[in-house]
């Protein structure tokens, strides 16, 4: 039972030739588009690779670049092998070639589809990746000195700055690490022996913040220290006071303009997908009346196009069975071999 | 003599007018990205308008203008161009050309002032930064003020952006009272003190803006008693060069517009060499075309030159034709009058001539 068959006279023929020429161009040129946006997510991804515990999501720019650049060859072939169907004689030197070009092409257009799902699916991962990143950057912030983590502070600092955010959840994450380093403390101060004692591990904790967190949208100069402190600071009230630093934590609004970005990209990549699969769906009716028309002496008789010769289970079982065959020849050598 | 004169056969009048018609076509472009540094150019000074304390819009403007008529001057051109590759069609043009030509001359000199202005902008904007940049340190504290209430956030957002601090410098932020009443406790002895310790009755301090630290400091900011060594552990303001921006950002701003100046002024000055080349062109072209309808003979050869006579003698027939528009009427060489002897002539010109 033939899947989707459909009659093609001559002009039929020759305008699905041309209109797939036009699609295959338009199709190479949305390939090297989505090349262009894997490329394009991946410097963005890296410019705040240190704060990502992981690379795993760099597996959605990865396969966008590989997808966008299959495509170009996938599409090339496509307009070749359209601008050949329209000369009846030149059309069969293909042949050999379209059991392999639709294997890749297959595999590749999935491939697509998986990198969108991939995009909107990968938040989860992104959001921990982040998590582990920022704990270790605010941990790691008073360590100038240290080869490896001397610019942890500006990072921090500037990444902040840029994203109008403050610590890892909310701005309190400052409040549970010492992020003055022991080198700026005079110890032979009382406050600061007192607390230094006053926690398990010896660190210096308080309740301020870095610069960066000051939100230049405060109408009053930025209060970064003793915070939680009302009568610290006149006519100041913790409670109420929205605008004096950055409410909203960092891994919140890295998450959000990732996922922003993703998902426009996932968005783009979908219609790159349809167009795509257009294409493979006009090559095959193409082939497949190119392919009727083998052997006659008139080219310009009606034929019939379709997807597939034989239904969907049979044609998966005729591909199956082989390999299945030789699973079984495997183990059978293998039954001999032991007796 | 002629100035310059090169001689055109059929074909290679032809082939002229149709790279000038090319060449015209891309002028227009050229206007266009003119037209669009111009507008650019605004655009920055703009973003910025609050800490300027007049508006610098003469060379924007200008620039702006002379995009659109070189748009409109080039595509006139082509079409000029375009006809003269066939002299039937030029009879048109002919009387137009001359007076197209004298007014892109001058329009490509309007190019070359355009271009240098660009080049001498720099003065005026660095008094008009320098006043304005002292208003918005003044009026930095003004956050309830309306028409004064986005200042800070735009003073704040300018020194993290260009990192820098204050007009000249950091201290800058030591004379301004930078920190509204609103905030002060003035029950507290510190803070009458400071406001009685001088004539005006500010709170001065030796203290700066969160948006003055510097980001690449190994320590966490020391942005209040900044002069005051042993307010702080380790510390030495005098030696410290890493805790605040270093800069003043009336330097960095001036700096940054001058850098944007002078690659536009680099680029208008290209573009007015092209212009320049193409009005070269057209002027051959003309008196080709022009030496050609004299001869009569469309397939002879003809000579184009920049001009006709020496520029001396050019120039001195020029100034003759000048000098005769002056006179109310001029007597000429109609036989039926009687022309009195050369002498009195110039005294009798204006008088109206008595009926005979």
């Amino acid at each position: 039972m033939v899947l989707m068959k459909m009659k093609f006279p001559f002009e039929k023929r020759v305008k699905l030739a041309q209109g797939l020429w036009l699609l295959s161009w338009m199709a190479t040129l949305a390939g090297a588009f989505t090349f262009t946006l894997g490329c394009f997510l991946k410097t963005e991804l890296r410019r705040r690779a240190e704060v990502m515990d992981n690379t795993e999501i760099h597996a959605v720019p990865n396969t966008l670049m590989i997808v966008g650049l299959a495509s170009l060859g996938i599409n090339y072939f496509a307009g070749r092998m359209c601008q050949d169907a329209l000369d009846a004689g030149r059309f069969p030197r293909w042949k050999t070639f379209m059991q392999p070009y639709w294997g890749v092409s297959l595999l590749f257009t999935l491939l697509m589809l998986m990198a969108v799902i991939m995009s909107y699916a990968m938040k989860g991962n992104l959001e921990s990746s982040l998590k582990i990143g920022l704990k270790n950057g605010i941990r790691f912030y008073k360590d100038t000195d240290t080869p490896g983590r001397c610019f942890q502070k500006q990072n921090i600092d500037r990444l902040q700055m840029e994203f109008r955010c403050c610590g890892n959840t909310d701005f309190k994450d400052w409040f549970e690490v010492q992020w003055i380093s022991n080198r700026y403390l005079d110890f032979s101060s009382k406050e600061v022996k007192d607390r230094v004692k006053s926690n398990v591990d010896g660190r210096y904790l308080f309740d301020g913040v870095p610069f960066s967190c000051c939100n230049p949208s405060s109408p009053r100069p930025c209060i970064q220290d003793r915070l939680t402190n009302n009568s610290a600071h006149y006519s100041y009230e913790h409670q109420t006071e929205e605008l004096n630093i950055y409410i909203r934590g960092c891994r919140e609004a890295l998450v959000n303009y990732y996922m922003g970005l993703m998902n426009t990209i996932g968005a783009g990549v979908l219609s790159v997908f349809l167009l795509q699969s257009s294409v493979l769906v006009s090559l095959r009716y193409l082939q497949t009346t190119m392919e009727a028309l083998a052997g006659q002496e008139n080219t310009e008789i009606e034929t019939e196009g379709y997807l597939l010769e034989k239904g969907v289970k049979e044609t998966i079982m005729e591909y199956v069975t082989p390999v299945l065959v030789f699973l079984q020849l495997n183990q059978v050598g293998s039954e001999d071999t032991e007796a | 003599m002629a100035v310059l004169k090169v001689t055109f056969t059929k074909t290679t009048r032809g082939k002229l007018a149709l790279v000038l018609w090319v060449l015209n076509w891309i002028s227009v472009l050229t206007g266009i990205i003119l037209f669009s540094l111009g507008l650019f150019l605004k655009v920055e000074i703009q973003k910025r308008k609050e800490l300027m304390s007049a508006d610098v819009h003469s060379v924007p403007n200008m620039l702006i203008a002379t995009g659109l008529v070189a748009c409109v001057i080039n595509f006139l051109g082509g079409k000029i161009c375009y006809d003269c590759v066939d002299t039937t069609k030029f009879l048109r043009w002919k009387l137009l050309m001359l007076p197209y030509i004298v007014c892109t001359f001058l329009f490509t000199f309007c190019i070359l002032v355009g271009a240098l202005m660009c080049y001498s902008m720099r003065n005026e904007l660095e008094e008009s930064l320098f006043l304005g940049l002292r208003n918005a340190m003044l009026y930095y504290k003004d956050t309830g003020t309306p028409g004064r209430c986005y200042l800070k956030r735009t003073v704040d957002l300018l020194q993290i952006q260009f990192q820098c601090c204050g007009n000249a410098g950091f201290r800058d932020w030591f004379h301004v009272q930078w920190i509204n009443n609103r905030w002060l406790d003035m029950t507290n002895s510190e803070v009458t003190d400071r406001l009685r310790s001088n004539v005006e009755g500010k709170y001065l301090m030796d203290g700066v803006p969160f948006s003055c630290c510097n980001t690449f400091s190994p320590r966490p900011c020391i942005q209040t008693q900044v002069t005051n060594n042993s307010a702080h552990y380790n510390y030495d303001w005098k030696t410290e060069e890493r805790n605040l921006w270093t800069r003043g950002c009336r330097q960095v701003l001036l700096d940054h517009y001058t850098n944007i100046m002078q690659s536009i002024g680099f680029i208008v000055l290209i573009i007015w060499l092209f212009e320049l080349w193409v009005l070269t062109g057209v002027r051959y072209l003309q008196t080709a075309m022009e030496n050609l309808l004299r001869q009569g003979d469309p397939d002879l050869e003809s000579d184009g030159w920049l001009l006709e006579n020496s520029i001396a003698q050019t120039a001195r027939s020029n100034f003759k034709i000048i000098k005769n528009l002056g006179k109310c009427y001029q007597v000429d060489d109609d036989p039926n009058i009687d022309v009195p002897s050369t002498a009195q002539q110039e005294v009798s010109t204006c008088q109206i001539p008595v009926a005979r």
